[in-house]
């Protein structure tokens, strides 16, 4: 807590920045993306950025870290312009970034990650004495890794350590954190904030761009919010709640999310558009039971790494299943298969959504039609017309933007991206739609569309399975859920009639009875 | 309505070959008289026929995420097939054998890739070596010579001072383009070639699919095995050696992305014509042959170094 004490909180004496922005403005292919942006990070302080999608958070991060140029303006480390500004240049003065996609070396150690191009040579020879070098480091961060641990054999936290060591290990002392909490659970984001604490009261500045305006309140000295590629304000944390971060994003007053309301659930005796019993899977799934009836929306409550992710795609059948039945319409489905599930109306929307639900490298309309092909075919060509009207249309009921037919999807924000996996899987007209982490990475506009999106679609009659590392997200739109943990579903919850607390006790208390404090980190 | 803004790099991906390939035709033009002649011109693309029919259909391999280094040695078998057919049953006979036996060779890459699960890279040099021995092995080893008037009627026939196989060449390149632009396989195999996992999970049955971009492949490398048979007359099993190289090289040439997931096959078809051009310049300079090789491995690292450039904004 002394950390906070030395950030100060009165403004009245102001603290030199170690590294600022002025006047920064960003284009890509002649749009810009950032407008005149001037902010300062001061040493010793946790700087957040928050935004909708598109906003230009993650921009300025890496504007900072010399990954962008800056269009126009200037980046100042320690009053003085910098000059040229690249990943080398920013890491030699001490900025560096780590990045939502981590850059660890799986086949080496995690010392030898830690001091990847910074080993120490004799007559040209490596010393290997890295692991010696590395006790210095875990104890500045508190880590306490195994430095001859293989990094591919360590969880994604654990994996962030290495990078915040490499860090260290260069003398960095400004670091920006691109979104590092969106694959961590409950526990190693406690972890992580207490590292980035600790980081704070070394005198090393944080800069942190991230969606979760909790994680913001809870950690940052500072806020800086941008709305549309412009400044909106810098302020202190402590002057912020939730509402007036949103508020302040989205440019109105100050907003709460507000899900939509969910139509009637189905009476208990409507027979199952899904059933499992039993699912077991090489993956991780040691026994699924679930059911679904048409029109309800059906959630997965668990921890990342508890295996909802692995029942949603045994049932969609991108994993073979070891054991276990799968019905749907009562009818055995055993030979499952994507193309098969496809043509049966499972649409399925993964959590990885560049890695696994779009083709980046074709334009919006191929990707619309991506699932539904044969139903666009005529004698195997592509009945022009008609595959038109379709994308002009999902793209007008998604307001997806840009609205170009022909759009490079490469250059769209999370939440249009999203938008467009979901034209793709409606326009199979589905009987049972499974989305997996909907919502992350996307903007809050798109968020309420995404929500909108699956009470509409229980309320034309479909199956909705439902899995969000955000339990407020599936409490909010389930008419059940089903607990997950340890590749178990162990028991059914109704949101409608649980507080919010109670479920989260019961999750996490199911966590401590199965294998102690530490059940979160691998 | 539909105004996309393509960014500066895609836009030289796309035409950078158009231009190279008009700038050299200018400046061969300015070298030689004898250059921008109607004989000449289809001259150049007459003898470039096989390859550019070879590189057209790489273009859907590469497009599709993959590579194919045994197009030469299938040249090779379907060669050697088209001559003992063409002797032993007839000409025509031997003409259209040729490319079915690329087919069924390509469709054999096909099934060896999806089925191993290894990078076609590695399979692809395997089978080749495999189809090279074939080849030897059916001819054995031997030149096979076909003297008939109706057998060379594909690879120097000529109407109206246009080359058969020059139609054959263009009216191929036609139809590989409608089916890469028009239909749900061309669709498939750029989505397979962009992200495989994704197009799987779209319920793409992506193996059929990759399957298909090296029948094609075969299928190409055994009609311009039977151009080539019948303009020489003669079969020989080691004909296509390197040709798979100077094919993938054209197709990068072309601005075709090899990542896969993005590529046109007018512009491997380009990719050929420029290499031509190149090496027509240097034999109208008649300058040592060192510096036609530099020349091309130059202009080959510039397209490579294009279809990388732009990563970093």
């Amino acid at each position: 807590m002394a950390a906070a004490a030395m950030t100060g909180r009165e403004e009245t004496a102001p603290v030199a920045d170690r590294l600022s922005l002025s006047h920064v403005s960003k284009s890509f292919y002649g749009s810009e993306v950032l407008h005149d942006v001037t902010v300062g990070f001061r040493p010793g302080e946790i700087h957040a950025l928050v935004g909708e999608n598109g906003a230009g958070k993650s921009t300025v991060g890496k504007i900072a870290g010399g990954f962008y140029d800056a269009t126009k303006g200037e980046i100042l480390y320690e009053g003085r312009p910098v000059g040229a500004w690249n990943p080398v240049r920013a890491l030699e003065a001490g900025v560096t970034v780590m990045h939502q996609e981590l850059q660890v070396v799986s086949a080496l150690t995690v010392a030898q990650n830690v001091f990847l191009g910074i080993e120490n040579m004799r007559l040209g020879l490596l010393r290997n004495d890295e692991a010696d070098r590395i006790a210095e480091i875990q104890s500045i961060c508190g880590f306490d890794l195994d430095p001859n641990a293989r990094a591919g054999s360590l969880s994604i936290a654990d994996q962030q350590k290495i990078e915040i060591m490499r860090a260290l290990a260069r003398n960095a002392q400004v670091i920006v954190l691109d979104e590092p909490t969106s694959s961590l659970t409950y526990d190693e984001i406690e972890r992580l904030h207490a590292t980035m604490k600790r980081l704070r009261g070394d005198g090393r500045t944080l800069i942190y761009v991230t969606h979760f305006l909790d994680h913001v309140l809870e950690v940052s000295d500072r806020v800086t919010v941008l709305r549309e590629g412009s400044l909106i304000r810098t302020s202190d944390a402590s002057g912020e709640t939730k509402a007036s971060l949103i508020g302040a994003m989205l440019g109105g007053g100050e907003q709460e999310i507000v899900y939509p309301e969910l139509p009637p659930a189905p009476a208990a005796e409507v027979a199952p558009l899904l059933d499992v019993r039993g699912l077991k899977t090489a993956t991780g799934v040691v026994s699924a039971d679930l059911t679904i009836r048409p029109g309800e929306i059906v959630g997965l409550l668990g921890l990342v790494g508890s295996g909802r992710s692995e029942i949603a795609r045994a049932i969609f059948g991108a994993d073979q299943a070891l054991s276990g039945e799968v019905r749907l319409n009562g009818r055995d489905y055993a030979d499952r298969s994507p193309e098969a599930s496809v043509r049966r109306g499972i649409a399925f929307v993964p959590e990885d959504r560049r890695g696994q639900g779009l083709v980046l490298s074709s334009p919006t309309r191929a990707n619309i039609t991506m699932a539904s092909l044969p139903a666009f075919l005529k004698g195997g060509v592509i009945r022009r017309r008609k595959e038109l009207e379709n994308v002009r249309s999902r793209i007008a009921e998604f307001s997806i933007t840009p609205s170009d037919i022909d759009g490079d999807i490469r250059n769209y924000s999370g939440g249009n991206q999203q938008k467009v996996l979901l034209a793709k899987w409606v326009t199979i007209e589905p009987s049972l739609v499974i989305l997996d982490e909907p919502s992350r990475g996307v903007d809050i506009g798109a968020r309420r569309r995404i929500h909108d999106f699956v009470v509409e679609q229980a309320a034309r009659g479909e199956g909705v399975l439902l899995i969000s590392s955000e339990l407020e997200e599936v409490l909010g739109l389930a008419h059940r859920a089903y607990l997950v943990h340890e590749g178990r579903t162990l028991r059914e919850v109704v949101p409608a009639e649980t507080s919010m607390e109670e479920v989260l006790r019961t999750l996490f208390q199911v966590d401590a009875q199965a294998d102690g404090p530490s059940a979160a980190s691998s | 309505m539909s105004t996309s803004r393509p960014s500066y790099t895609a836009f030289a991906q796309r035409y950078a070959i158009a231009i190279a390939l008009v700038l050299m035709v200018i400046v061969l033009s300015l070298m030689s008289d004898a250059f921008l002649t109607w004989r000449n011109i289809t001259n150049i693309l007459n003898q470039n026929t096989p390859l550019a029919i070879m590189a057209a259909a790489m273009t859907f391999v590469i497009i599709g995420g993959g590579f194919d280094l045994s197009v030469g040695a299938i040249f090779g078998v379907a060669g050697v097939c088209c001559a003992t057919v063409a002797l032993a049953v007839s000409p025509a006979v031997g003409i259209l054998i040729a490319p079915l036996v690329g087919l069924i060779l390509g469709i054999g890459n096909g099934v060896v890739v999806t089925r191993l699960n290894v990078h076609s890279f590695l399979a692809t040099l395997a089978t080749g070596l495999v189809f090279q021995g074939l080849a030897i092995l059916i001819s054995d080893g031997n030149l096979i010579p076909v003297r008939n008037d109706t057998f060379t009627w594909l690879g120097r026939a000529q109407y109206f001072g246009v080359n058969v196989a020059v139609v054959v060449l263009f009216g191929f390149a036609a139809i590989l383009t409608i089916v890469l632009t028009q239909t749900g396989l061309g669709r498939r195999i750029h989505a397979v070639g962009g992200n495989q996992q994704a197009a799987e999970l779209s319920g793409i049955r992506v193996d059929r699919v990759r399957i298909a971009t090296f029948a094609i492949s075969g299928l190409a490398a055994g009609l311009a095995s039977a151009i080539t048979v019948s303009r020489i007359s003669m079969g020989q099993p080691s004909a296509g050696a390197g040709m798979e190289l100077q094919a993938i090289a054209a197709v990068i040439l072309g601005g075709t992305s090899i990542y896969g997931g993005e590529g046109a096959v007018w512009r491997s078809v380009a990719g050929v014509m420029l290499l031509a051009l190149i090496n027509n310049g240097f034999n109208i300079l008649n300058a040592d042959p060192f510096f036609k090789d530099l020349a091309t491995g130059v202009v080959i690292l510039v397209a490579v170094g294009l279809s990388v450039a732009g990563k970093r904004q």
